[in-house]
């Protein structure tokens, strides 16, 4: 499994409440929830973003609530994948179960800019940088993970069983 | 290998004999929590996925706390769907306006939690539960629906971080005030994916409710979910709600933890966290001056009686500053009569202060208490990020029941001394 893209960067501690403000959370639905993703920190990006881009962030990206309405809002979006330095953990949680791809990766997610073309395999972990030319090596999801994930998600993969 | 409370409490629910940090195991859920937003969107999943039933009514709860009574068609239409789904299913622990609760107080309240237990919410507070020696964490919708079908969550088995409580508390400090207090000193992924364990002699002069607030915001170190020893107090609290038989897990002598952290209760000042992190603490000496425009006393961290007793007994016969807007919000319908038959209300309503139904409401930028641009106000929750009860632009500065009432008189942040 791929996934190649323009990369928007934010930095520590992007919370829940920034990804989706609460006021929005009186719809489920995913259309209206990503046209509200990132509003309070960069009131341009759902018009900057496109179909396939990547998001990266540094330390502990997605602190803060549950609401499953945050990566539904970031995958709602166009976003094809979220590289860190680290995970909040509910929200770690919710991508796997949401099937957002996700990857943890320090000295990508320091070194990759705003900008920059980058493409991810999920098998081995490798994500390459294309405009700065270089690789960095994430830790590819443990097999439990990855079946949720191949399955498009919990639900699924409860149900193919 | 020993095991701690939480991994005793997970291999007791999967079934294994022991579990190890960093295992991946499939465990039984006592409990499947979620609310009026987060609960609809467990609903389209589940439907979606066609199930045709739960896995047992008799252990979901739908609480609506949220966006309740509704905001606006939106939100009433959210709980609509909720209503109609425990219908369907026969939901027995529905909670809907006129008797719920904020959930992470309702729940105690009603002994729909218990010691021992392992518990899911689509809340990131569940965590609160832990508070009565329980393994309780918050989940995500997909979660929720998986757990109402199932009966069954998948965890990795975390490491722990041990906090050595000793001491007893001074006047007017509380268990909101340590745990700011440790959030202020590990950040807000100090404990991430770890379980807090809070253990000690001195946990015994903590209360439930200091306990609660305490459990509550151990999802703002990051925690996979805190938990406390179980105590006399502990026995007690759940004596008359109850109703069935529960296991107390301690922790082995030979546990493993990451790491150990010694806190004197005594040494603990009343602290605030100022914007837009829980981490960025001060202590009410070094805050300086801070005018505000408006105090919350209530959530899911701070609306029980104690925290409303200790407001009362600061705001009595004096007055809520001219500039500022005071919110009282009792957590629970038991909560909110018994303050009113003891006369809290009186003097909170007698002070200048808004008094309301149960409901979270400002806590996360709902209703109930929206601020404008530039507002500033001093809330009793547990979350500060940008944006979080209202503009961008507003500022949310957390802290105990007493400091907010000490701050509501005097028009900015005080510590309860120049009050009383």
């Amino acid at each position: 499994m791929k996934a190649f893209g323009k990369v928007h960067k934010f930095g520590d501690n992007v919370d829940t409440d920034v990804i989706i403000p609460a006021r929005y959370l009186n719809t489920a639905d995913h259309k209206e929830l990503a046209s509200h993703c990132m509003e309070d920190i960069d009131g341009d990006f759902i018009n900057k973003v496109k179909d396939g881009n990547i998001m990266v962030a540094t330390e502990n990206f997605g602190c803060g609530s549950s609401r499953e309405h945050a990566p539904i809002a970031i995958k709602a979006s166009g976003i094809s994948c979220v590289i860190a330095s680290t995970f909040a953990r509910i929200f770690y949680r919710n991508s796997i179960n949401t099937a957002l791809p996700i990857l943890e990766c320090r000295e990508a997610a320091e070194k990759i800019e705003a900008g920059d073309e980058v493409e991810v395999n999920f098998d081995t972990g490798i994500i390459t940088n294309h405009t700065k030319n270089e690789t960095y090596q994430a830790q590819p999801f443990p097999e439990f993970i990855k079946k949720i994930i191949d399955a498009g998600g919990l639900l699924n993969s409860i149900k193919s069983q | 290998m020993g095991m701690t409370m939480t991994q005793k409490i997970l291999a007791a629910h999967a079934g294994l004999s022991e579990v190890k940090a960093g295992q991946l195991i499939n465990c039984k859920l006592d409990m499947v929590l979620g609310n009026d937003v987060t609960t609809p969107v467990a609903i389209n999943e589940f439907d979606k996925e066609g199930f045709k039933s739960v896995f047992d009514n008799s252990k979901i709860s739908i609480v609506l706390d949220h966006f309740t009574p509704n905001k606006d068609i939106k939100a009433a239409t959210l709980s609509k769907q909720c209503r109609e789904f425990s219908t369907k299913y026969d939901i027995k622990n529905f909670y809907d306006v006129g008797d719920m609760g904020i959930e992470h107080a309702l729940l105690p309240e009603k002994g729909i939690v218990a010691t021992g237990e392992c518990i899911i919410g689509a809340d990131s507070h569940t965590c609160t539960y832990g508070a009565l020696g329980a393994f309780s964490t918050g989940v995500g919708s997909t979660d929720m629906a998986a757990g109402m079908a199932t009966g069954m969550a998948w965890f990795k088995v975390p490491t722990a971080i041990k906090f050595n409580i000793t001491g007893k508390l001074n006047k007017w400090v509380s268990g909101k005030d340590v745990i700011l207090h440790i959030i202020g000193m590990i950040g807000v992924d100090g404990a991430l994916y770890k379980s807090m364990e809070f253990v000690g002699d001195g946990i015994s002069n903590l209360t439930m409710d200091d306990r609660f607030a305490m459990a509550n915001m151990a999802i703002e170190a990051g925690a996979k979910n805190g938990i406390f020893i179980v105590d006399e107090k502990t026995i007690a609290y759940q004596k008359d709600k109850v109703n069935r038989e529960y296991t107390i897990y301690n922790p082995d002598e030979d546990a493993e933890y990451e790491t150990t952290y010694d806190i004197d209760l005594s040494t603990i000042k009343s602290t605030v966290a100022f914007p837009h992190l829980p981490e960025n603490t001060k202590t009410i000496d070094e805050v300086g001056e801070v005018i505000i425009d408006q105090v919350v006393i209530g959530s899911c961290t701070n609306g029980r009686l104690e925290d409303l007793q200790v407001a009362a007994e600061i705001l009595k016969d004096k007055k809520v500053a001219k500039n500022v807007r005071c919110i009282v919000i009792p957590a629970t319908q038991k909560i909110y009569l018994e303050a009113m038959k003891t006369g809290l209300l009186e003097i909170f309503i007698n002070s200048g202060c808004s008094v309301s139904t149960p409901t979270c409401g400002p806590c996360l930028g709902g209703h109930m208490g929206i601020l404008a641009a530039g507002e500033r106000a001093v809330a009793t929750t547990n979350r500060n990020f940008v944006g979080r009860m209202g503009h961008p632009t507003s500022e949310v500065y957390l802290a105990s029941p007493a400091i907010a009432a000490a701050s509501a008189i005097t028009g900015k942040i005080s510590d309860v001394s120049e009050v009383m």
